[in-house]
């Protein structure tokens, strides 16, 4: 059971969350899936902060962000696999 | 781990279990504050509770504030009340709903006295409470004496990962016990509001849930300017990772595990259908929210925290646990309970869930939480609409 640098809650999920104090620019991240107990790799574009998300795929403008298995907003500006994901990138779908 | 049956708490008249003993001094209005606290000035081991309304209030708000005060005054964590307001009719209205608990109340009006004289003649019964509230012994009680309200604070996405889930993973655990349970937070399901309604344990149950929340939501999109993207989700929620209200919703709802809600509760609505877990329509503002489960008569709260929410209450002890590992270092003072351990695989969310309910029995027990030493006491009435 090592260390992971990123936790994704379920299988569907296309962000993980950064779970050590920052990862590094460039750093390649131990991403462990919650859901099956499988552990995929992410190599983090940018320094992103603890709790933090990061892409794990190409995202358009339009697209659906999923966490726990569930939309939790909508991409308003591309993001590519390995950025974070955040405030600047994806909006609510509510009011 | 094998849970203990059974804790240490303050038998009560009406059956009930307290895990604290507190002997309170109830103001009916925001004018009668001082008074109050005049009181609870003179006379050791009593609290004051000031606020800041009870005055013009009229229809459900006026019915709320009253269920918020007369709950606080039933609620088994308090032994003894003395109730003062300006005039004498909503004093009375209170102190005689307290009063069917079989505890000691008394109200006094400050109208044709002033305060000066009511602070003695309050000052007097205190202290003849708080004497006979000191000579109560804690007594073995059993585990289904305990009614544990949830609410999460200051949340980032550590909570949805891990504090939340150990909260879940509590209720899982101790749900076959007997105990009351309790969460709310009607605007932080939204975006996760037609999953959280499938969890009702019934037809009616689910129907009273997506009532009360489109209501809530109806609301928001009649007064809201813009959006609620400066209040939902907060600084401190964004700073910590949550980027939406949904993804917040979806963290939030972790915190009842596995189970179904058998009722849906108005604010400060006493459970009225038995053992299990309920869903209180509640304001998301941590105090305004404790403060409304505590009227609905639970006697110990667990709070989990990303960013580090300080919370406490006069008379529900707040648990607080986190999972952030710099909350957890930075804010230590704060943390009861510190499962940050969780998110670098080191524990396990059952293990994580065995450690909560261990502290939360320590707590019952009598043990002070952090928020009750570093005296946090917020009472926050909700207050639905302006004053007449």
């Amino acid at each position: 059971m090592s260390q992971p640098d990123l936790i994704i809650h379920d299988e569907k999920d296309n962000v993980g969350v950064v779970v050590i104090e920052t990862t590094k620019k460039g750093q390649e991240c131990n991403a462990w899936i919650m859901e099956n107990d499988k552990s995929i790799k992410v190599n983090s574009t940018n320094a992103v902060p603890l709790g933090h998300k990061i892409a794990l795929k190409d995202l358009k403008e339009g697209d659906t962000i999923l966490k726990y298995g569930h939309d939790i907003g909508k991409v308003v500006k591309s993001i590519k696999k390995g950025e974070h994901v955040h405030v600047h990138n994806v909006k609510t779908k509510k009011w | 781990m094998e849970i203990p049956k059974s804790f240490l708490g303050y038998k009560r008249e009406n059956g009930r279990a307290g895990t604290r003993n507190h002997v309170i001094i109830l103001p009916v209005d925001d004018i009668s504050n001082a008074c109050a606290e005049a009181v609870s000035n003179n006379i050791k081991g009593t609290i004051a509770l000031p606020h800041s309304y009870g005055r013009l209030q009229f229809g459900a708000d006026l019915e709320l504030h009253f269920r918020t005060m007369i709950g606080t005054g039933k609620n088994p964590n308090v032994a003894a009340v003395i109730v003062i307001g300006i005039e004498p009719k909503w004093t009375k209205r209170i102190v005689d709903e307290i009063a069917k608990t079989g505890k000691p109340v008394e109200g006094f009006h400050i109208e044709r006295t002033g305060d000066i004289g009511t602070i003695m003649k309050a000052s007097k019964k205190a202290q003849e409470f708080s004497q006979w509230a000191s000579e109560k012994q804690r007594e073995e009680c059993p585990l289904s004496d305990l009614w544990i309200s949830v609410k999460c604070g200051e949340s980032d996405t550590t909570s949805g990962l891990a504090s939340n889930p150990t909260v879940g993973n509590l209720m899982e655990k101790l749900e076959p016990f007997g105990v009351h349970l309790c969460f709310g937070e009607t605007s932080e399901l939204t975006g996760a509001e037609t999953v959280c309604a499938t969890r009702g344990a019934t037809p009616e149950a689910k129907d009273k849930f997506m009532k009360t929340w489109n209501a809530y939501n109806d609301f928001i999109l009649k007064e809201a300017t813009d959006d609620l993207s400066e209040s939902q989700p907060t600084a401190g929620n964004i700073a910590g990772g949550l980027t939406t209200i949904e993804e917040k919703a979806f963290g939030n709802f972790q915190k009842i595990g596995n189970l179904k809600f058998i009722d849906v509760l108005e604010p400060a609505e006493e459970p009225k259908k038995g053992k299990g877990l309920y869903f209180m329509d509640t304001s998301s503002a941590a105090a305004e929210c404790v403060t409304l489960q505590a009227a609905g008569g639970f006697n110990i709260h667990l709070f989990p925290t990303g960013q580090g929410n300080i919370i406490g209450n006069p008379i529900e002890p707040v648990v607080k646990l986190t999972a952030n590992p710099l909350t957890a270092k930075l804010m230590k003072e704060h943390v009861d309970c510190d499962v940050s351990k969780i998110l670098s695989r080191e524990m396990n969310l059952s293990q994580a869930g065995d450690e909560l309910i261990k502290e939360t029995l320590r707590v019952a027990n009598g043990r002070l939480t952090c928020a009750e030493a570093l005296g946090h006491k917020e009472f926050v009435m909700t207050k639905l609409y302006r004053s007449a």
